[in-house]
């Protein structure tokens, strides 16, 4: 009873050429044109169209089951995005497009496949306990979405192994996909030069600012810092010209978490020329000339010049954060170092928690200078920091080869281009091809994926980076609203560093 | 329902049991399971954890090993853990004893004397603040103490940002709002097994408030103090609740003892330093509760 | 009943003036302490656009509209129904006849066994108890389950929930169980007939705090379940966050709203049924 259908976007045409089963989604274009057989895949799809806006369109839907392969290959995917809740655009698209297409195409295939996605809606840390807890009992969904930072971790644990051990190395070269993702982007799912997964994008750190205020304070609209310097001294301007706005936040302090680092710290490290970790000599950076610059550009900001709210660092909770959000949504705040998330999601006019009602003329790019133009890791002018996440194989699954064609399926071009149709939800993809079309249109995506990223780096892949990331944190408040001297704080730093690594992989100058 | 309540004092005397031993033994039994298996496996494993090097991820996950005190040694060196362990003992102070304890004991006192739909009303408000779920009573005090056109500052005139500047005193009055009502209750029922004719007694004989407060009914509610202190002290020293509220920022200063633990527990999960700081904590809570104990053997 | 009235009655005409003064402010400081952080929880989920402070709302139900548009809020709240409901009636039936026995059988180091029992509680009530729960529901198999949940709950609620009833039981006069047995009653039967009815308040108390403390717990719920559709509000309050970690305010009002409900409904009806009183104390 198999036939041979022809798919496309327009769903009339396809009932027109009297085809078994097809797919709408709400909002989404369908998958890109081809020839596959359908077996009848109605009654299997109908179950997983309860999900959300999914039409079946069938004609015969009692039609009998004429399956090449009689088994049904149940595969799990896991991912820390809920409907309706956190990361709702990942779990639609996973739930109502990658579902039931997945199934179809397998279909096509001969193959009966029953995809269940497992939903949560935690923060980040339980969310990652609660795999670890998984994947350490050699439990777990067969797929599963990882930050790509935990992939040391899980590595070291033995919780996920190399994508290659996983489902072999000829199924792995095997992929399509692999030459659209630029390398730089596969260090996202890269421990000890193995790839752990396929990363699933990936995002950048820039310097936004207000055009709006900038030209009241009479400065530049198109400005760009090419040294701290120039950032210190726009933002003193910014202080003389306009005394009710916060001239720059820079995330600092332990009450801030990871955003220190990220939008904060790992920047200044590595426009001094070092990285906080040398992947070379395996040595940690102790209480060296890049730390206590980096410390006392914090200094400066804070407590020298007093351009940025020293309250804001230490409020509770990352509290602190959400604040210089509200300000600079709220035209109350000049300049800030965040990543594209602010733009896409926080200050987003029509879904942001903190709308900015003139985002998209009042908001200006600019990249993280280096300390000095060429000061930078590989003499560059300019740095960013990047993370994002990866889909990985559990080791431990039964289904190792429907996991990886599901893995195949996320970052092929078609669900990826249909992902980033859900809810405004563009970002950049791990897809070249992909981003060339889906970042054409949105300024800043396209500032950071063009200017910021060839700048960027990654967090070291190392089980050691959490805690020395705390020790920085902490270094940052001591020096921002504990009063201490850059110096004095670094080599606070460099003590309690040498208890967690150990002194012989310490580099201090 | 006072008949009961009177003879309270007549406690169960020993060696004289209604229960036959084969009856004690099958209600016990249901009990010793669930305690066995739910309680004593866990919790040694836990404390078993503290001896050992075991962390969620990274190599000590795959390999854990046992490294003795070693966990231990590192928390008295951890400066973060002693000021915690401090932190912890003043909030007990002030949060258990001096707010919940003693402004429960008032508002039972009192509410013994108004009308009983006063009463009740007062009653229903203090145990809400008791029943609402931890994470929404978050954000009731978030919005309550809020610097821009919170509750507090609206209300007071002030613009304070409460949980920077005085981040300790704004848990400590948290904890007390939190959870007043298990002592107003406990100590309710205190007030009410006291005989009324010997409050009458000393009225008539010309006692003061104060009087009647020393010599009547504090003698009478000794062992419901008691029983009060050794369970609000146990609970708040165990007390989570400030993390949704403050993480235990700013800068540490409010990272009380379970606050600790969860942060190396769940957010770098350290695991076995977690655990030997739950050991110590159990230690420290053995402590407390010989003081009350002792507190109350003197008073008698 | 009448006699207690009437003292009670020329209890408050004696009162002077002043006391009455102190009284009623007293009263009225607590009641603004602990009703003033309520305030939020009534009035900001009825405003289109809530944040952090009291302001006279839109009167809108756009937020409840939203919530309803998360397929699993509703459910999680019958699944907190269920949790709670689970190791309420748990902690009762088996924590009411050990706190009987333990009540009328001494045996030395007995307050010590109930004081240690309390102490090991509190440790597996803990974070760092996490793997070890995880690891033990896992060779029960009762991981992603309801069951498991309630049972490890329980194991964590039990000790306070014998140290309170035990209190409860203490001062029951034994003159009751006493006639019981002489007219041959069994053991079983005075429990059920006799003990059970007279502290009924302090079941109703054990319940409600157990109902309480499962309602709200987060981390247990969390690491045990994987099916978003078994999962409780605790754990569907976490989801009104944004990506970046931000909570999405107009959802948690008016989730907190409907989380909060149930459980104080449950209050008023357990109180209003059975009574919601203390008795008891430890002897010593």
């Amino acid at each position: 009873m198999a036939i041979t259908i022809q798919r496309s976007k327009s769903v009339r045409a396809l009932l027109g050429l009297g085809v078994v089963g097809a797919i709408i989604v709400a909002g989404v274009p369908a998958v890109s044109a081809a020839a596959v057989t359908v077996g009848s895949v109605c009654p299997k799809l109908g179950a997983a169209s309860k999900a959300g806006t999914i039409a079946v369109v069938c004609k015969d839907g009692g039609a009998q089951n004429v399956w090449t392969d009689k088994k049904v290959y149940p595969v799990s995917i896991q991912a820390n995005a809920v409907v309706g809740g956190k990361n709702s655009a990942q779990a639609q698209w996973l739930a109502q497009y990658v579902i039931p297409n997945f199934t179809l195409e397998e279909a096509a295939k001969g193959k009966q496949v029953d995809v269940n996605f497992i939903s949560s809606g935690a923060d980040d840390a339980s969310y990652k306990s609660q795999l670890a807890l998984d994947l350490g009992a050699k439990k777990g969904p067969d797929v599963v979405n990882i930050d790509g930072f935990w992939v040391s971790e899980f590595a070291d644990a033995g919780y996920i192994k190399p994508l290659n051990d996983v489902v072999g190395a000829k199924a792995v070269a095997a992929w399509s996909g692999w030459k659209q993702i630029p390398a730089t982007i596969n260090q996202v799912m890269t421990y000890n030069n193995k790839l752990y997964g396929v990363p699933a994008g990936t995002d950048g750190r820039i310097i936004y600012f207000n055009k709006t205020l900038f030209a009241k304070a009479g400065l530049p609209t198109n400005w760009q810092p090419t040294s701290w310097a120039d950032i210190l001294t726009t933002a003193a301007t910014l202080k003389t010209k306009l005394p009710d706005v916060t001239p720059f936040q820079l995330n600092a302090g332990k009450d801030m978490g990871e955003a220190t680092a990220m939008q904060g710290f790992l920047n200044f490290i590595a426009g001094t020329g070092s990285l906080i970790y040398d992947n070379k000599t395996g040595k940690w950076l102790g209480n060296t000339k890049s730390v206590r610059d980096m410390l006392n550009f914090y200094n400066d900001v804070y407590n020298v010049k007093k351009v940025g709210n020293t309250d804001w660092q230490a409020m509770a909770g990352g509290t602190g954060r959400d604040a210089s959000f509200s300000a600079f949504a709220n035209g109350k705040l000049a300049m800030m170092i965040e990543g594209d998330y602010e733009w896409r999601s926080v200050i987003n006019p029509l879904t942001g928690n903190f709308k900015m009602a003139d985002r998209d003329t009042a908001v200006g790019f600019a990249k993280i200078p280096s300390q000095t133009a060429g000061s930078g890791v590989n003499k560059q002018n300019f740095v960013s920091y990047s993370g994002g996440s990866g889909y990985i194989v559990n080791a431990n699954s039964p289904q190792k080869g429907t996991a990886w064609e599901l893995v195949q399926f996320l970052n092929d071009k078609g669900p990826l281009t249909a992902s980033m149709a859900i809810g405004g939800s563009i970002r950049i993809s791990n897809r070249t091809d992909v981003n060339n079309v889906t970042l054409a249109t949105d300024p800043c995506l396209k500032f950071v994926f063009t200017q910021a990223i060839p700048n960027t780096f990654f967090r070291p892949a190392n089980s050691h980076y959490n805690a020395v990331s705390t020790l920085l944190q902490q270094a940052t408040t001591d020096v921002v609203n504990g009063g201490m001297t850059a110096a004095a704080a670094a080599a606070k730093y460099e003590t309690a560093l040498a208890a967690e690594v150990g002194a012989g992989n310490i580099s201090s100058n | 329902m006072t008949s009961q309540v009177k003879s309270g004092s007549r406690a169960a005397k020993p060696g004289n049991s209604v229960l036959g031993r084969l009856s004690a033994i099958s209600f016990m039994t249901p009990a010793s399971i669930f305690i066995g298996v739910f309680l004593f496996i866990p919790a040694v494993w836990t404390l078993y954890l503290g001896f050992t090097n075991y962390k969620l991820t990274g190599i000590t996950a795959a390999h854990p090993k046992i490294v003795g005190f070693a966990n231990f040694q590192k928390a008295l060196h951890d400066p973060q853990f002693i000021s915690s362990f401090k932190l912890t003992l003043l909030y007990v102070l002030f949060s258990a004893i001096l707010g919940q304890a003693i402004l429960g004991f008032l508002l039972a006192w009192v509410l013994s004397t108004v009308k009983p739909r006063i009463r009740s009303m007062v009653e229903l408000i203090v145990i809400c603040a008791w029943i609402v779920p931890g994470s929404i009573v978050t954000f009731l005090w978030v919005a309550f103490l809020n610097y821009d056109n919170g509750t507090l500052n609206r209300l007071t005139g002030q613009h304070i940002f409460w949980l920077l500047h005085d981040p300790f005193l704004s848990i400590v009055v948290f904890n007390t709002w939190r959870g007043t009502a298990f002592s107003m209750l406990l100590f309710s029922a205190a007030i009410t097994s006291i005989p009324k004719s010997h409050l009458e007694v000393a009225r008539v004989a010309g006692a003061t408030k104060m009087q009647q407060l020393r010599q009547i009914v504090l003698p009478s509610a000794r062992s419901f103090i008691f029983t009060n202190l050794l369970l609000i002290t146990l609970w708040t020293f165990n007390d989570f609740g400030p993390f949704l509220l403050t993480g235990g920022g700013p800068g540490g200063k409010t990272e009380l003892l379970p606050i600790f633990v969860y942060n190396k527990a769940l957010k770098y999960l350290d695991f076995s330093y977690g655990s030997a700081i739950a050991a110590i904590m159990l230690l420290m809570n053995l402590v407390l509760a010989l003081i009350v104990i002792r507190a109350g053997r003197k008073n008698k | 009943m009448a006699i207690l009235k009437r003292q009670k009655t020329k209890m408050i005409q004696e009162k002077t003036a002043v006391e009455k003064g102190f009284t009623g402010l007293f009263l009225a400081l607590c009641v603004a302490f602990f009703a003033l952080p309520l305030v939020w929880l009534f009035i900001a989920p009825w405003d289109g656009q809530p944040n952090y402070s009291i302001k006279w709302p839109s009167w809108t139900l756009t937020n409840f509209a939203e919530i309803s548009k998360n397929p699993y809020a509703y459910k999680s709240l019958v699944n907190s129904a269920i949790f709670s409901a689970g190791s309420g009636i748990a902690v009762i039936l088996v924590g009411a006849p050990a706190s009987y026995v333990l009540s009328r059988v001494k045996f030395k180091g007995r307050d010590s066994f109930l004081y240690t029992l309390l102490l090991f509680s509190s440790i597996v009530t803990g974070s760092a108890a996490m793997v070890p729960l995880y690891l033990l529901a896992l060779r029960l198999n009762i991981l992603d389950t309801y069951q498991g949940v309630i049972l490890i709950l329980t194991g964590g609620l039990i000790p306070t929930a014998i140290f309170i009833l035990k209190d409860f039981t203490d001062s029951l006069p034994r003159s009751y169980e006493e006639s019981a047995q002489i007219f041959g009653a069994s053991s079983f039967r005075i429990l059920k007939d006799i003990v059970a009815p007279i502290i009924r308040p302090g079941l109703a108390v054990i319940f409600v705090w157990s109902f309480v403390q499962a309602w709200g717990n987060f981390l247990v719920p969390f690491i045990l379940i994987r099916d978003i559709n078994k999962q409780p509000g605790a754990v569907m309050m976490y989801s009104f966050y944004s990506d970046g970690g931000q909570p999405v305010i107009r959802q948690v009002a008016a989730f907190s709203l409907l989380y909060a409900i149930p459980v104080m409904g449950m209050y008023f009806y357990v109180n209003k049924k059975y009574g919601f009183r203390f008795y008891g104390g430890i002897k010593g």
